[in-house]
C-alpha cells in the first residue's frame, strides 16, 4: 500500500528483467537442464503468458522469477532483474522481504496451500502484516474490500470461515485475495485455474483480470491452456524444453504464430470426429437412482443409452454424478432402483454377482494414471495379469500378447522392465489403457482420463483412443468436463448436472443451439481461442442474468 | 481428423532387465557408512548365534572349579558365580536371545500385519472388533501385563515367546492398519477389485508391496524392543531359564561384581547395546531410502 502510491505505477517502465535464465533439476544422482538460457521482460501492468506442454519449465521460470528454485533446483547462470535490483546476487533475507510484499505467487492448488487451522482472513492479511505494511486492522478492512473485488459472496463475512468451508473456485479467488493484499508490483500465477471446473473458471478468471487491471501490477500467467492464456495475457511467450520458441503479443500469437511447434499446439483444439448413428446398444441404464451410504441420492432417475463401437460422451461439472455413473456400471455401487442391461442381458448390479467373463467385458481406466497403476509393480506385471486371470495365458502365448499390446499403444518393448514412477503421464495413461485392453474388453469406461494430461499428449492419446476404436470395435464412455475431448471423440453426447440428465442426443444435436439452459451455460464457459472471448461473454451474461444462475 | 502416422514412444535405450535383485544391489551401493556398519555387525552376531558351538571354547553349562575367576588366558573374560566361562555364556547367549527375539518378532509381525491389513480392508465391524481389542491390550503396561500371564502360564520359552508376540502384535496392527487404510483406498486396488482378485491376492500382491519399507523398519524396531523386553523379564527372573544362557539374566547374576570394580556384567549388556544401535542403523537406512525423504540440495 505504501508503495503503491503515484508514478512508478506507470505503465510502461520495465519492472522485470530476466537474462539468459538457467536452471538445473537434480535427479538420477545428476544435475539436468530445466530452462536454458531464456529471456524475457515484463512492464509494469503488463500480463505475459508462459504456455508449453509439461516439463518445458513454465512453472521453473514462474519461480525463478521470483528469485526462487525449488528444493532440488538451482538457478546456475543468469540474472533477474526485479525494478533494477538483481534478485540473484542479494542475499536471502533481502529476497524474502522482496517476496510477498512485492512479488507474489498464486498457486495451482489453493487447498493445498491454504492452512486448514487458521480462517481464510488471518490468512489473506498475514504477509501484510508480517512486512510491516499494514495494521491488523487496517489489513483487513482491505482484505474484505479485496474480496469484494474479487466478487465473492459475503465478503464482510467470508474471511471468518476456513477453507474447506468454502468451495476450490471461492479458495482460489481468497488465495488472490492473499497475495494482492500487500499491493505487489508482481504476480506470478501458476495454473490457478487447472484445477478447477469450467463454469467455475470463468468466474475466477473474470475475477482475477479485473483485479489485475484495478491495480495495474504486472503478473506472470503461467498455463498450459491456450484459451485461457488468450483471455489472460497482453503478451505470450511459447516454451518448450526450457527454451523459448516464440514470443509475439496475443493477437499476433493467436492469428499468426511463426514457429512450428505454435502451429501444432493450436492445432489440438480442432481435433474432431464425425459421429455416426447406430441404435445396435451395447450397454443400456435405465431409470438408475444411486446413493452413498444409503442416504445421499447422487443420481436420480438416470436412463443412459451407449450405442455398441461408439462413444458415449458424460459431460457435466464435478459433483454432477459422472464418476458415480461409473462406479453404477462397473457394479462398485450397486443402485438402488432401476436396472442396467448389457449386451441385451441383464447386468448384475453388485459387482460381486457378475461372473469373470462379465468383468472381463467391461474394463474401466481411471483420471489419475499414477493412483491407477501399483508403484511397486513393472509395466510388464501390470500388463500380464489380466492375461493371465482372464485369458489364462502363460509363457510365450504371453509374451507375444504383450508384445501385440505395447504395439497397439504406440510403445516400444523396452518399457516392460520400467516402474510406473520412471514414466511420463500421457506413458502411464497408455499403460492403463493397455491393461484395460489386455482383457479384450467390449466397453471402456474413461473417467476424465485426458484431463490430467497437457495438450499435446492429450490430443495423441484421444487420436489413439480413436484408432483403438475404429480397429477393435471397442465402445466407450467418456466421462469428461472438456468440451473441446467431446468434439474430438464422441458420437452421443449426455449432459448431467446435480445427478440428472440434462440433455441426451447425438453430439451435433447438443452442441448446437438451441440448449436447455445448463448445456448453455456450460458450453457457453468454455473458453475459446478468442482473446475477446472473456469480455464478450460477461457482458452478454450481464444482459441475459444468466451470470446469477453460475453461482 | 489427423492421419498423421502414429509415433512409436521409445526408451531410447537398449531394455534392460532390471528385476527386483538388481534394484536392491543399487539401492545397497548407495547405503551411507552407518548402514553398512549395522548390517556387518548384525551379520557378525547372527554368525555366532548360528556356530555357536564351534566358536565357544566350552560347553554352555559347564562349570569349573572356580567362580568369579578374573580375566586369564583360560578364562578370556573370567568366570561367572557358579564357574561357568563367561564368554561361553556369552556366546550361547547370543544364540537363545537373537532366537527366540527372532522368534517372537516375526510371529507379531506375520499376526499384527494380517488382521491390521484385514481391518484396513474391510472396514466396519471387523476392523471395529479388531482395533477395539487391541485398544485394550494395549491400555495395559505391557511388562506388567508380561509379568502377570507368565506367573499364570509358568515361565517356559513358548509361552515367553507367544505372551510377547501378543503384547507386541498390538503395535504392529496399528501400523499396518493406518498405512494400509492410505494404500486401500487408491485406484490400482479398485482395479484389482474391478478385475475380479480375491482378497488375498489383493492384500499380497497390490497393498503390501506398497506398505512394506514402514513396516520392514518397524519389524527391525519391534526386534530391538523385544529384545529388550526378553533381556529385561530374564533379569527380573521369570524370562529364559537357567541353565540356558542369556545376557539379561547374565547381567543379573554376577551384577555385583559392579561393586568390586569389575567391568564383566557390562559384557552382556554392552552386546545387547551394540546390536540394538547396529539394527537401528539399518532401519534408519531403509526407512530414508524408502520413503521418498530428500535432502534438500
Amino acid at each position: 500500500m505504501k508503495n503503491s502510491s503515484g508514478t512508478a505505477r506507470e505503465k510502461g517502465t520495465d519492472l522485470l528483467k530476466v537474462r539468459n535464465l538457467h536452471v538445473e533439476g537434480f535427479s538420477d544422482e545428476r544435475w539436468h537442464p530445466i530452462v536454458r538460457g531464456v529471456d524475457l521482460s515484463l512492464k509494469r501492468g503488463e500480463v505475459l503468458g508462459l504456455i508449453g506442454e509439461s516439463g518445458a519449465g513454465k512453472s521453473t521460470i514462474g519461480l525463478a522469477a521470483m528469485g526462487y528454485a525449488k528444493p532440488g533446483c538451482r538457478i546456475t547462470q543468469g540474472s533477474v532483474l526485479f525494478d533494477g535490483v538483481d534478485l540473484l546476487s542479494m542475499t536471502e533475507a533481502r529476497r524474502r522481504r522482496l517476496r510477498g510484499s512485492r512479488i507474489a505467487y498464486v498457486a495451482q492448488s489453493a487447498a493445498a496451500w491454504f492452512n486448514p487451522a487458521h480462517r481464510l482472513l488471518d490468512q489473506t492479511v498475514e504477509t501484510a502484516v508480517a512486512h510491516g505494511i499494514a495494521s491488523r486492522d487496517k489489513a483487513n478492512s482491505d482484505a474484505i474490500d479485496l474480496y469484494r473485488r474479487l466478487q465473492l459472496p459475503e465478503p464482510e463475512s467470508i474471511g471468518f470461515r476456513y477453507p474447506h468451508q468454502v468451495s476450490g473456485g471461492q479458495l482460489q479467488r481468497a488465495m488472490t485475495a492473499m497475495a494482492m493484499a500487500c499491493r505487489p508490483d508482481l504476480i506470478v500465477f501458476d495454473e490457478p485455474t487447472t484445477a478447477l471446473d469450467v463454469t467455475t473458471q470463468v468466474e475466477v478468471l473474470a475475477s482475477i483480470r479485473r483485479i489485475v487491471e484495478d491495480f495495474n501490477t504486472a503478473a506472470i500467467y503461467v498455463t498450459h491452456d491456450l484459451a485461457v492464456v488468450a483471455q489472460m495475457a497482453d503478451r505470450i511467450m511459447v516454451l518448450r524444453h526450457g527454451q523459448t520458441v516464440e514470443e509475439a503479443d496475443t493477437r499476433q500469437m493467436l492469428t499468426a504464430p511463426a514457429q512450428e511447434y505454435t502451429r501444432t499446439l493450436w492445432a489440438v483444439r480442432k481435433l474432431a470426429k464425425p459421429e455416426i448413428q447406430t441404435h445396435d446398444h451395447i450397454l443400456s441404464i435405465d431409470n438408475v437412482t444411486a446413493a452413498y451410504a444409503g442416504r445421499v441420492k447422487v443420481l436420480v432417475d438416470v436412463s443412459i443409452k451407449v450405442p455398441r463401437g461408439r462413444t458415449v460422451a458424460v459431460v457435466g461439472e464435478s459433483g454432477s454424478g459422472k464418476s458415480t455413473l461409473a462406479r453404477v456400471v462397473t457394479g462398485l455401487l450397486p443402485a438402488i432402483s432401476g436396472s442396467i442391461s448389457f449386451d441385451a442381458k441383464p447386468l448384475p448390479l453388485s459387482l460381486k454377482e457378475r461372473s469373470k467373463d462379465l468383468l472381463r467385458r467391461i474394463q474401466m481406466i481411471y483420471q489419475s494414471p499414477d493412483s491407477a497403476l501399483n508403484p511397486r509393480q513393472t509395466v510388464e506385471e501390470i500388463i500380464a495379469r489380466p492375461l493371465e486371470f482372464y485369458l489364462g495365458l502363460k509363457g510365450q502365448q504371453r509374451d507375444r500378447r504383450i508384445a501385440e499390446l505395447m504395439h497397439m499403444i504406440e510403445m516400444d518393448e523396452g518399457f516392460l522392465d520400467r516402474l510406473p514412477g520412471e514414466l511420463s503421464g500421457g506413458q502411464k495413461q497408455r499403460i492403463c489403457l493397455a491393461r484395460a485392453l489386455a482383457a479384450n474388453p467390449e466397453l471402456i469406461i474413461c473417467d476424465e482420463v485426458t484431463s490430467a494430461l497437457d495438450q499435446i499428449v492429450q490430443e495423441e492419446m484421444l487420436t489413439l483412443l480413436m484408432r483403438l476404436q475404429r480397429e477393435l470395435g471397442i465402445s466407450y464412455i467418456f466421462i469428461t468436463h472438456d468440451i473441446a475431448t467431446v468434439r474430438a471423440i464422441a458420437d452421443e453426447v449426455v449432459v448431467m448436472h446435480q445427478g440428472k440428465v440434462v440433455e441426451q442426443g447425438l453430439k451435433t444435436e447438443i452442441l448446437t443451439p438451441p440448449h436447455a439452459a445448463y448445456t448453455e451455460l456450460l458450453l457457453s464457459s468454455v473458453p475459446e481461442m478468442d482473446p475477446d472471448w472473456l469480455t464478450t461473454l460477461l457482458a452478454r451474461r450481464k444482459n441475459q442474468g444468466i451470470a446469477s444462475a453460475a453461482g | 481428423m489427423t492421419s498423421a502416422e502414429p509415433v512409436i514412444q521409445t526408451t531410447g535405450a537398449p531394455r534392460v532387465k532390471r528385476t527386483r535383485r538388481s534394484r536392491m544391489r543399487i539401492a545397497l551401493k548407495k547405503a551411507p557408512l552407518s548402514a553398512w556398519f549395522g548390517m556387518g555387525v548384525t551379520l557378525c552376531y547372527i554368525l555366532v548365534a548360528l556356530f555357536a558351538p564351534l566358536i565357544a571354547p566350552y560347553r554352555e553349562t559347564q562349570v569349573f572349579s572356580e567362580a568369579f575367576a578374573p580375566w586369564s588366558h583360560e578364562f578370556m573374560f573370567g568366570t561367572d558365580q557358579l564357574g561357568r566361562d563367561m564368554l561361553t555364556r556369552l556366546i550361547y547367549g547370543a544364540r537363545n536371545t537373537i532366537g527366540i527375539a527372532f522368534a517372537t518378532t516375526t510371529i507379531s509381525f506375520t499376526a499384527g500385519v494380517t488382521l491390521g491389513l484385514l481391518a484396513a480392508m474391510y472396514r466396519g465391524w471387523p476392523d471395529q472388533l479388531l482395533s477395539r481389542a487391541v485398544d485394550v491390550l494395549m491400555s495395559i503396561p505391557s511388562l506388567i501385563f508380561a509379568l502377570m500371564l507368565l506367573s499364570i502360564f509358568g515361565s517356559s520359552i513358548t509361552s515367553l515367546v507367544l505372551i510377547i508376540a501378543l503384547l507386541d502384535s498390538t503395535r504392529m496392527f496399528r501400523l499396518a492398519r493406518a498405512v494400509g487404510l492410505n494404500v486401500v483406498v487408491m485406484d490400482f486396488v479398485e482395479v484389482a477389485q474391478l478385475r475380479g482378485e480375491g482378497p488375498a491376492w489383493i492384500l499380497r500382491r497390490e497393498i503390501l508391496p506398497n506398505i512394506l519399507p514402514p513396516l520392514i523398519a518397524e519389524f527391525g524396531l519391534r526386534f530391538c524392543f523385544v529384545f529388550l523386553t526378553i533381556a529385561a523379564l530374564s533379569f527380573l527372573g521369570v524370562g529364559i531359564q537357567p541353565p540356558s544362557a542369556d545376557w539379561g539374566s547374565m547381567v543379573r547374576e554376577n551384577a555385583t561384581l559392579i561393586t568390586y570394580g569389575d567391568v564383566t556384567p557390562l559384557l552382556p549388556a554392552g552386546a545387547i547395546a551394540l546390536l540394538t544401535v547396529a539394527v537401528n542403523f539399518v532401519v534408519d537406512w531403509v526407512l530414508h531410502s524408502t520413503s521418498g525423504l530428500r535432502d534438500e540440495k
